[in-house]
């Protein structure tokens, strides 16, 4: 058996109205699993870059590569071999909590404190999808009220 | 030109030659139907039925080579039409679907006959659209004929609000369509095309594997010459068909499930197979881990999203079949000598032997292999094939000697019953010079009977051959051999009086019980020339043989059947 992998896959597609769902129903409709999916329209072109992490054995990933580049709007396909990856997080905590505590362990994380209510506080990060989860992992101990990933961006190296 | 949507639908068709719409009306495809009713450019021909009208479209694509057209109404109209789709897009048939929507200011509203076409379309064409301003048309409907026909061909839907029919705009169907998302490859690639032929001067037992997309690529004549020049056996599939000729010496028969003995064996003994726009079905390749096991594996085809889906290959080359068969032709001119293979040939001729294709006849029953063997002696050529789908389209494929490419229509991808007989319409529309015969099974043919009445109307006759058996036979087949003869709602021994039904329409019946019979029946059927139904008794437990069952090695046959 050939081991799972996680990979992400950049798709340049048209922006069109049904598009993005194309590209998810090709997801559910032949079983493959998305960790997560970014989309946003390309400065100046008719076109939208779309980040996939997914994973699977490298003749599944082969495959979804081959069939997302079967879709007819969609012009190119990326399975990134070396890339830098972000992703983004939002933490919502208690005024109570400890601010500054908060505060230097997401510069940790390449963050910071962005806003200050009367009641909570919040907190964004954007650094690799792994620490970002190391990230969430240790702030759990600040009774986080609400918490937001955005899913992962890529550019090849 | 300014005109209205509807127009452009109609100008479009036109510009695209059309000659022929299968479809039915309804509330929101009207204003194109108004326009319909106006013009002479091309025969609109109403099926009773929207998946019938996919079908007889489907079946007038497989027999000409051009694009099938189909339209119908939004909602019911659409979702009937779903099936006929569907497929379409697994046996890659190139259409064109155009449906009616509700008005764009009902969008979203859950409005009469409102459903979410083109949602549900997605996963069964190769693109859809929904037009949702009338100067977009000419470029959709442009678009929507070039994707059907070029690169891997599919079915394209697109779905028309009413309103957006009725919308004024300028057309112009001149401007070249310009996809910048879609380039299919047609030239394979040399390099690969190189080391391919190498490949096959090396090898001492390649085999050839055909599949339908040489069919669609119109490869067959290409296909044959290679073979003749480099003497390498072939193995056709079910999709296949008819691409070597049933009297080619190269040709072995069919392989899979319900392949022959010779063509199974031979697939598991290659040491190369050369797959040339086949898919590698599971239906033909049986167990994949134990599918021709010693052998490398050449691919060709169309879309690269089939190469290595399922079997590696060594020798992935992306290309339209025709163009690739042609370099390799070339590549192979006195490097490859047929010679080296007379010893492969003789295993093969061996395999023949030692279990050829057959059948036991028993005094006093019809055979239903008999009845093919026999339609194939009395028209041969001169016929079109088409079939439902069970036992009856598997001894078809089996046993009718098919000539020529395109002469056997068959639902392969999604085995729809109800297919055999609108496709065989759409057939006869699409070669009116042949005779359009539909192999099907007493429970099949009742799935689009209502066409009797299109088929009389349009002069589209179609001679439907029931090999009645009294049963759901293919699930029954199953049922024996699977389930310990538990026969669970497989049982058809109700019958209607099926002389009676085809003539209340306007055609002529028969029920056969003897060889005679039915030689004297397909006789008249032909003659008549209007739509026929030859009811055939035949023997009611008779199982297809070979068969692989599934999941099982393709050499682990079984071969034969003997009830206790
Ligand atoms: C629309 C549809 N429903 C169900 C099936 C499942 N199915 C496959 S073969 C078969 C039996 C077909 O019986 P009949 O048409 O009498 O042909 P026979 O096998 O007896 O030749 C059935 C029910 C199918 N293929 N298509």
């Amino acid at each position: 058996m050939m081991e799972n992998e996680r990979r992400v896959v950049s798709v340049i597609l048209q922006n069109e109205a049904s598009a993005l769902s194309r590209i998810t129903d090709l997801f559910s409709a032949r079983g493959y699993n998305i960790e997560s999916l970014t989309v946003a329209p390309i400065p100046e072109s008719k076109y939208s870059r779309l980040t996939i992490a997914t994973s699977g054995s490298v003749r599944v990933i082969e495959q979804i590569t081959k069939q997302l580049h079967k879709l007819i709007p969609v012009l190119r396909v990326y399975e990134h071999a070396d890339l830098v990856e972000k992703e983004m997080a939002m933490v919502k905590f208690p005024i109570t909590e400890n601010l500054s505590d908060i505060e230097t362990l997401s510069k940790a994380y390449n963050g910071k404190i962005v806003n200050v209510g009367n009641d909570m506080i919040i907190a964004m990060v954007a650094d690799e999808p792994k620490r970002v989860s190391h990230y969430l992992e240790a702030v759990k101990r600040f009774n986080p009220k609400e918490i937001v990933r955005s899913g992962t961006v890529a550019l090849e190296r | 030109m300014q005109m209205s949507g509807a127009q452009m639908v109609i100008e479009a068709l036109k510009h695209e030659g059309v000659d022929t719409v299968f479809g039915y009306p309804g509330g929101a495809i009207m204003n194109v139907y108004d326009e319909i009713y106006k013009q002479d450019d091309f025969q609109h021909i109403l099926t009773r039925h929207e998946q019938a009208a996919v079908h007889a479209a489907e079946g007038y694509a497989k027999v000409t080579g051009k694009v099938g057209v189909a339209m119908v109404t939004s909602g019911p109209g659409f979702t009937n039409a779903v099936t006929g789709i569907a497929d379409a897009y697994m046996d890659s048939i190139p259409l064109v679907v155009i449906s009616g929507q509700v008005p764009m200011s009902l969008i979203g509203t859950d409005a009469f006959q409102e459903i979410d076409s083109v949602g549900i379309s997605r996963s069964c064409t190769k693109h859809n659209y929904l037009v949702t301003d009338a100067a977009d048309l000419p470029r959709v409907l442009k678009e929507a004929f070039y994707l059907a026909a070029t690169g891997r061909p599919g079915p394209v839907h697109v779905d028309i609000p009413k309103d957006v029919t009725a919308q004024i705009a300028e057309f112009d169907y001149s401007r070249p369509v310009e996809m910048e998302t879609y380039k299919p490859t047609t030239k394979g690639n040399a390099r690969q095309i190189k080391k391919a032929i190498d490949a096959i001067a090396a090898a001492k037992r390649p085999l050839l594997y055909l599949g339908g997309g040489i069919i669609s690529a119109n490869a067959a004549e290409e296909v044959r010459a290679f073979a003749k020049l480099t003497g390498i056996p072939a193995v056709e599939t079910f999709m296949a068909r008819g691409t070597m000729g049933a009297d080619n010496p190269l040709v072995i028969s069919m392989l899979g499930m319900h392949g022959s003995y010779a063509a199974n064996m031979a697939m598991s003994e290659t040491d190369l197979v050369i797959g040339l726009g086949a898919r590698f079905d599971d239906r033909v390749t049986g167990k994949l881990s134990e599918f021709a096991k010693n052998a490398d594996v050449i691919h060709v085809d169309i879309d690269p999203a089939s190469i290595s889906k399922l079997v590696n290959a060594e020798y992935p080359i992306v290309g339209d079949v025709k163009y690739v068969v042609e370099e390799m032709t070339a590549l192979a001119q006195g490097k490859i000598d047929a010679e080296r293979f007379a010893p492969w040939l003789e295993t093969i001729e061996h395999f023949n032997k030692l279990h050829p294709l057959g059948y036991d006849e028993e005094p006093g029953v019809i055979k239903p292999q008999w009845v093919i063997e026999r339609i194939g002696q009395l028209l041969g050529e001169k016929a079109n094939i088409s079939t439902d789908v069970g036992q009856h389209q598997m001894w078809t494929a089996q046993f009718y000697p098919f000539s020529r490419p395109r002469q056997f229509i068959s639902s392969g991808g999604l085995g729809t019953m109800g297919f055999g007989f609108p496709a065989a319409m759409g057939v006869k529309r699409g070669d009116m010079e042949r005779v359009s015969i539909n192999v099907t099974g007493d429970g099949s043919i009742l799935m689009n009977i209502q066409e009797l009445m299109t088929s009389v109307e349009y002069k589209l006759p179609v001679i439907n051959v029931i090999l009645n058996n009294h049963f759901l036979g293919m699930v029954r087949q199953w049922q024996t051999l699977f389930y310990d003869k538990r026969y669970s709602e497989t049982d058809l021994s109700m019958q209607p009086n099926w002389v009676g039904l085809v003539e209340s329409f306007g055609g002529v019946g028969y029920n056969v019980e003897t060889k005679e019979e039915f030689d004297a029946a397909l006789k008249d059927a032909v003659e008549k020339n209007v739509v026929a139904m030859i009811n055939v008794n035949v023997s009611r437990f008779e199982n297809v043989l070979p068969m692989v069952p599934a999941g099982g090695s393709l050499f682990n046959m079984m071969l034969e059947y003997k009830d206790k």
